[in-house]
């Protein structure tokens, strides 16, 4: 473990723990950054675009392309026998054609592909196609899955401590409820994209959207038949990722990759909008069935839950998703006996896969049900109930979770007292329901609800990143590492470790764009741990060069190596002191080695999913928000006045950053829960298939206030780079607090008696419809 | 000289041969390898597209953001286009509101950026201290992913502060030299651009756009394209010949006379804003919550109605003003209600060779109370679930003198409710009645299912909005507005 130094001194330009902008922001605003479409188009690069099938589950009988072959401008007609490894499975099961020429098994499955000399082109003609089927039942919903028996894409789990049915049984209180989670599209900003360029002999380059370039470089392979060292992959930036683009951008790199091949051309594929949304994986959609056990404080004796998942046609990520909903189930609480599973369901749907978060706020939102069903059986504030329920102190007997992990670093307590207190809490919950007693159609709710959050790949295999670092003869530094930039700022994080470990200003370091060339075998981009991983990556690779350097200068000045100090923009040897690109050039003629593969790979970690039991997750993220409500209760509209946001980042390396991610994560997350619906029609058709239709937040969705701060006194027990924590994912659960205060709002229709348990997204429908509900109960 | 000439940035361009539905996003980025300007979703609705388009008005120049993926070249002549590559001066400083940005974090992925860059800096050369509600407004067409907004909130805060004293920047400074370039493209006749088989025509004026359309009433007619945009961008359609009208200014006319406001084809939502709202408040309201800011400077009121969709908003609320629509052929014109032009679902009342002219609003009376209640999955920027406009005018007795009431989202056209109209009048407004007509507002309509709303929320919901009518002719606010509870101090 390398045990890293904060006490530099902080005078450099862009040190870490310090605001610095996004290395692109400059870029962004002048409309300069390239995203893939962006750059220079190889000459004579063609177009891809696929075919559609239209059917939720059916046999292909017949395929007719000729139209779409004579069409203007097409040069070729890709089928599945184009693709002698149709296959694209992240979760090698085989069970995800690039494209399918005979079952299809959810309505817009690709079935070919038509390049043409223009994008237009490739569009137009993919309309032309003729195909017939014979349809298959379909199975488009958890509710169908499980009535016919429920099969699964991959095998379920279950989490237990304890002995939860006797604890059920013998519980002061118990309550049995079923509430529907509701998916999310991505919504990245930029669709997906890849550019496959033919080398000589086997060699393909490919430029893909992509959080994940060492699959995309497997996948082709793959599909090419060729080895990983003849497919080079890169990605400088994204326009947004969110875990859409982790697993989904394989097919499209597949499809560029063997056209490019076949065709000896470079290849461009880029989805409409709407294609991307009905040909690409979203965030699960589950039904949770519950059973609680709880006394007269609130306290929860015991939970049994069932977590069914809408996973879609194929695997996926569906098993490491569906195992971290479990992982989440508890959120902040201690849980004294605990029974829960996951169902994996297998549908006619589109394969659902990564979204931030990753299954673990379908989890929590599962938990804060939880405690506000107990919080409406006993009319409590439910923030009391929270409160009794939250993991213990170290060394307490309150500190185990499902999985047999220690919570060792609670500091929940300490950071819902002080959220409670800053916004008034208490005072303003007791204004709320005297001004609902008076208010005849609008009517106000508030909560506030936690967030607790595991950091680390629960493949444990996954927690290992590298990182190449040139320090080249001026001075100047050119930084590499396998993470991926998507807008989160990783990039210019990790320009801070390199900056602040060399002691220079940022702008001395290169930031280049990440390619399977340089750092191989990475891990994608995803569970927050971008930072952690590749971070300690580079720090490793700075650390190797700086060895050297010290040990080449104390052999050169003859002074000890105690004696060299890398100073802001220059090195003390002694009582000499050298500008930093004089000592490197010095080093160069020394014949020292200027560059280094660094590498990490996260301590402690283990998992064993056979028993259930292990340490999955290095450490964890702590939040919590108060969101304040009006509902509108003849229509279900509603309005977030406020928000309030207390998060914690460990030692922030970037707070300006940090707090983006926070602010950004809760109007994610919001959204989620709001108003972003996934419609499919009895057809299996996904309706909301563009932003026409799939609502995100928009600016004036946001909480009229909007308060968003870092916990600064917080700082990582374990030594994590700088003593930080992951920001990414977390924050995305923040906002369920935004959804407790409109059922708080619904609930005073009915004197707050009952838990109006609104499903979500809650649409103003949902919203009114439960008004309805209790109104009428 | 059949040629379409516009500006972009700071070069003049000429096209002879282009498609009509070239959109401006795939001809800048594909022909003009501008590619700061991004593609998000190809239909008006994420802003990744917003350029400005700069037009002489009454020797004025206009700048307005746009969506640049739903708007085609030809409609282009004689305009500036600016696109985010012209923002930063020639010695690459940036606009004040680019810094902001930059400094302030308003950008994460950056996708977004280029847009709400072009958004904000339409709205700051217009406000030059935006409230948060005016920028909410301004970026109502502008879906950022990463952000949460707040960091462009205090962008816009810091950059308009800062405002008055930064330099001019370049659409500053060349405004004289614009203005007289435009005017020196102005066509002085009918052009008829030829692509392949496709045809563009751009009338010189009204006279000759009915000749056109009675020669070739099977012509597409374009005015702002935010409907005839999609054709082309989802459904992947050819459309010729196309018939451009939006520079029409015979047809861009606002007239207010004492009874009544008269609105030409082509005025703009925006254009419209100021007149409607201070003659109908509740529509002024409406019209702002009727896509973004691009599509409002695009999209025509004319469009709206013509286009005859059950769930476009402004036809309920003409409904229930009694508005009448002009229709003008080269045989001349004719009037009729805005509610018999919708005769069913796919349906309306416009014969071969008829274009809309205007429409016609007779203005409301002292004793008349009119308002319009828009629903929607998310506020801002979403097609209405269901849209219900009323007019109502009580007698000394406090008994329904009048009322008109039409709903869009109901059925398959906007509709009166008639039945329920019927039984409410003479009886009195009290919540007996209203209660007793919500069994008549289910004679009036059998709403359907779909994304937007169950057939159940919407009869629901349409019923209590009589009950928010009810509340709301007394004085008594029951409907939701952002910042209201903030200002009253709640
Ligand atoms: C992102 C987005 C959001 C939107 N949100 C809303 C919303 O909230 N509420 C809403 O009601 N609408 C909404 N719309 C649609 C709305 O913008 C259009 O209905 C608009 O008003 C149509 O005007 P236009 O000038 O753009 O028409 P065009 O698209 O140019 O034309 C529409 C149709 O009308 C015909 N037409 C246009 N003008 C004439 C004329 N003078 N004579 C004869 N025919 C004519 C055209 O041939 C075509 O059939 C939205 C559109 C977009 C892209
Ligand atoms: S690309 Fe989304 S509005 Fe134009
Ligand atoms: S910064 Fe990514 S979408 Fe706005």
């Amino acid at each position: 473990m390398n045990k890293m130094d904060t006490s530099f001194p902080t005078v450099i330009n862009g040190p870490l723990h310090a605001d610095r902008r996004h290395d692109s922001a400059h870029k962004h605003v002048a409309g300069s950054a390239d995203y893939i479409d962006d750059m220079p188009e190889p000459s004579g690069m063609l177009h891809a675009a696929i075919g559609m099938t239209d059917r939720a589950h059916a046999i292909i009988t017949s395929m007719d392309l000729s139209a779409v072959e004579s069409a203007p401008g097409v040069v070729a007609v890709l089928t599945a026998k184009d693709f002698p490894v149709n296959d694209v499975s992240s979760a090698h099961k085989h069970d995800e054609p690039v494209l399918t020429d005979k079952l299809v098994e959810f309505h817009g499955q690709p079935a070919f592909v038509v390049i043409a000399e223009t994008r237009a082109a490739a569009r137009q003609a993919a309309r032309r196609a003729r195909i017939e089927y014979e349809d298959l039942p379909a199975i488009l919903s958890v509710a169908e899955a499980k009535a016919a028996g429920g099969k699964f894409v991959t095998e379920p789990l279950t989490l237990k401590r304890g002995d939860a049915d006797t604890a059920l049984a013998q519980a002061p209180k118990r309550i049995k409820g079923q509430m529907e989670v509701g998916g999310q599209e991505h919504f990245y900003l930029e669709g997906h994209i890849s550019i496959a360029i033919p080398g000589e002999d086997d060699e393909m380059t490919i430029w893909a959207s992509t959080q994940h370039p060492s699959e995309i470089q497997h996948m082709v392979a793959h599909v090419l038949e060729v080895p990983s060292n003849a497919v080079t992959v890169f990605v400088r930036r994204m326009g947004g990722g969110f875990g859409g683009k982790e697993t989904q951008g394989n097919q499209f790199a597949a499809i560029a990759a063997v056209a490019a091949r076949k065709l000896k051309r470079a290849i461009k594929i880029r989805l409409d909008r709407d294609e991307d949304m009905t040909a690409t994986g979203k965030r699960h959609d589950f039904v949770i069935d519950y059973d609680l056990g709880f006394d007269e404080d609130g306290r929860i004796h015991g939970v049994k839950a069932e977590f069914a998942a809408r996973c879609g046609f194929s695997a996926d990520l569906s098993g490491p998703v569906t195992d971290r909903a479990l992982f989440h189930v508890d959120n902040a609480y201690f849980y004294p006996h605990v029974e829960v599973k996951s169902l994996p369901l297998k549908t006619n749907t589109v394969s659902n896969t990564a979204f931030r978060g990753f299954g673990g706020p379908q989890g929590c939102v599962g938990a804060e049900r939880f405690m506000e069903e107990i919080a409406y059986a006993l009319g409590k504030d439910p923030l009391d109930v929270r409160m009794a329920n939250f993991y213990g102190e170290p060394g307490s007997d309150r500190v185990l979770t499902p999985y047999h992990q220690t919570v060792e670093d609670n500091i929940m307590p300490r950071l819902v007292a002080e959220l409670a207190e800053k916004t008034d809490y208490r005072k303003r919950r007791e204004e709320i329901i005297a001004f609902n007693k008076s208010s005849r159609v609008i009517r106000k709710g508030i909560a506030l609800t936690p967030v607790k959050f595991g950091i680390s790949f629960t493949m444990t295999a996954f927690n290992q990143a590298g990182a190449l670092v040139h320090v080249y003869q001026d001075g100047s530094i050119h930084l590499n590492h396998g993470g991926t930039e998507m807008g989160q700022g990783l990039y210019t994080k990790v320009a801070q470790v390199i900056a602040d470990c060399f002691q220079v200003d940022l702008d001395r370091v290169k930031i280049t764009a990440t390619t399977t060339g340089k750092v191989p075998n990475t891990s994608a981009t995803a569970a927050s741990s971008g930072t952690d991983l590749n971070g300690m990556a580079a720090y490793d690779a700075a650390r190797q060069i700086k060895e050297r350097l010290v040990a080449f200068a104390a052999d050169k000045w003859k002074v000890p190596e105690a004696d060299v100090e890398f100073l802001p923009n220059r090195v003390r040897v002694g009582t000499d002191i050298i500008p930093f690109p004089d000592f490197i050039n010095q080093a160069y003629f020394a014949r020292i080695q200027l560059s280094a593969a660094g590498f990490y790979k996260t301590p402690e970690i283990h998992w064993n999913r056979a028993t259930g039991q292990g340490r999955p997750f290095y450490y964890f993220s702590y939040g919590a928000s108060v969101s304040e409500v009006s509902v509108d209760t003849l229509t279900g509209e509603y309005i977030v006045n406020r928000a309030d946001v207390l998060h914690d980042v460990g030692h922030s390396l970037n707070p300006a950053i940090d707090k983006g991610q926070v602010e950004g994560g809760f109007i994610q997350g919001m959204g989620w829960l709001t108003t972003e619906e996934l419609w499919w029609d009895g057809k299996g058709r996904l309706r909301t298939h563009a932003p026409s239709t799939y609502k995100i937040p928009l600016a004036s969705d946001k909480p009229e206030i909007f308060n968003v701060e870092l916990a600064e006194w917080s700082v990582n027990k374990l030594p994590t780079i700088g003593r930080s924590k992951a920001v990414g994912e977390p924050p995305l659960v923040l906002p369920i607090s935004v959804v407790e205060a409109i059922s708080m709002a619904v609930a005073s229709v009915a004197d707050y008696r009952q838990c109006p348990r609104i499903d979500t997204p809650t649409t103003p429908e949902r919203v009114l419809m439960a008004i309805e509900r209790l109104k009428t109960a | 000289m059949q040629q379409i000439r516009f500006v972009l940035n700071d070069e003049t361009v000429v096209i002879d041969s282009i498609s009509p539905t070239t959109t401006l996003l795939d001809w800048l980025r594909e022909t003009k390898r501008l590619t700061g300007t991004k593609e998000g979703c190809g239909e008006g609705d994420c802003g990744a597209c917003t350029v400005l388009v700069g037009k002489v008005v009454d020797d004025r120049l206009v700048y307005r953001s746009v969506n640049a993926c739903i708007r085609f070249v030809p409609s282009l002549s004689a305009t500036h286009v600016v696109t985010i590559e012209h923002m930063a001066g020639p010695d690459g400083v940036l606009t004040p509101i680019q810094q902001a940005l930059a400094d302030l974090h308003g950008s994460q992925c950056g996708f977004c950026t280029p847009g709400i860059v072009m958004s904000l800096y339409a709205l700051l050369m217009e406000k030059p201290t935006p409230s948060r509600a005016e920028i909410e407004i301004a970026l109502q067409g502008n879906l950022c992913r990463c952000t949460g907004y707040e960091s462009i909130f205090r962008a816009v805060e810091a950059a308009a502060a800062g405002m008055a004293s930064a330099t001019p920047d370049r659409l500053t400074l060349t405004r004289e030299r614009i203005i007289a370039t435009l005017n020196d493209l102005k066509p002085k006749r009918t052009i008829r651009i030829f692509h392949g088989q496709s045809r563009s025509i751009i009338p010189f004026n009204t006279a000759d756009l009915a000749d056109a359309y009675a020669t070739e009433p099977n012509a597409v007619i374009v005015a702002g394209a935010t409907d005839v945009g999609l054709w082309v961008t989802k459904q992947m359609r050819q459309l010729s010949p196309v018939i451009f009208i939006n520079h029409l200014t015979e047809l861009q006319t606002i007239d207010e006379t004492a009874d009544k406001v008269r609105l030409g084809a082509v005025v703009t939502y925006t254009q419209a804003q100021n007149v409607l709202a201070k003659n109908f408040p509740a529509l002024g309201k409406l019209l702002i919550r009727i896509g973004g800011q691009q599509v409002r400077n695009m999209g025509t009121i004319g469009g709206n109605v013509a286009n005859g969709s059950p769930i476009g908003d402004t036809p309920p609320a003409l409904i229930a003003l009694d508005a009448t629509v002009t229709l003008r052929s080269r045989n001349g014109a004719r009037s009729l209600a805005v509610e018999d032009y919708f005769i069913e679902y796919g349906k309306q009342a416009r014969e071969d060779g008829e274009f809309v002219e205007a429409l016609e609003i007779p203005k409301l009376a002292d004793d008349e109370f009119y308002a319009i209640y828009k629903i929607s999955k998310r506020r801002d920027e979403d097609i209405s679930a269901l849209c219900g406009a009323f007019k109502l005018k009580l007698d000394a007795a406090g008994n329904v003198a009048s009322i008109r009431i039409a709903f869009g989202g109901m059925a398959g056209t906007p509709k009166r409710a008639a039945h329920t109209e019927a039984f409410l009048t003479g009886k009195p407004w009290n919540e007996a009645t209203v209660s007793a007509a919500r069994a008549e507002l289910a004679k009036d309509y059998t709403p359907l299912s779909d994304w937007r709303a169950s057939a159940d929320y919407r009869m629901l919901a349409a019923q209590n909005l009589l009950t928010r009518l009810l509340i709301e002719t007394s004085g008594e606010k029951a409907s939701l507005e952002r910042y209201a509870m903030l200002e009253a101090g709640e």
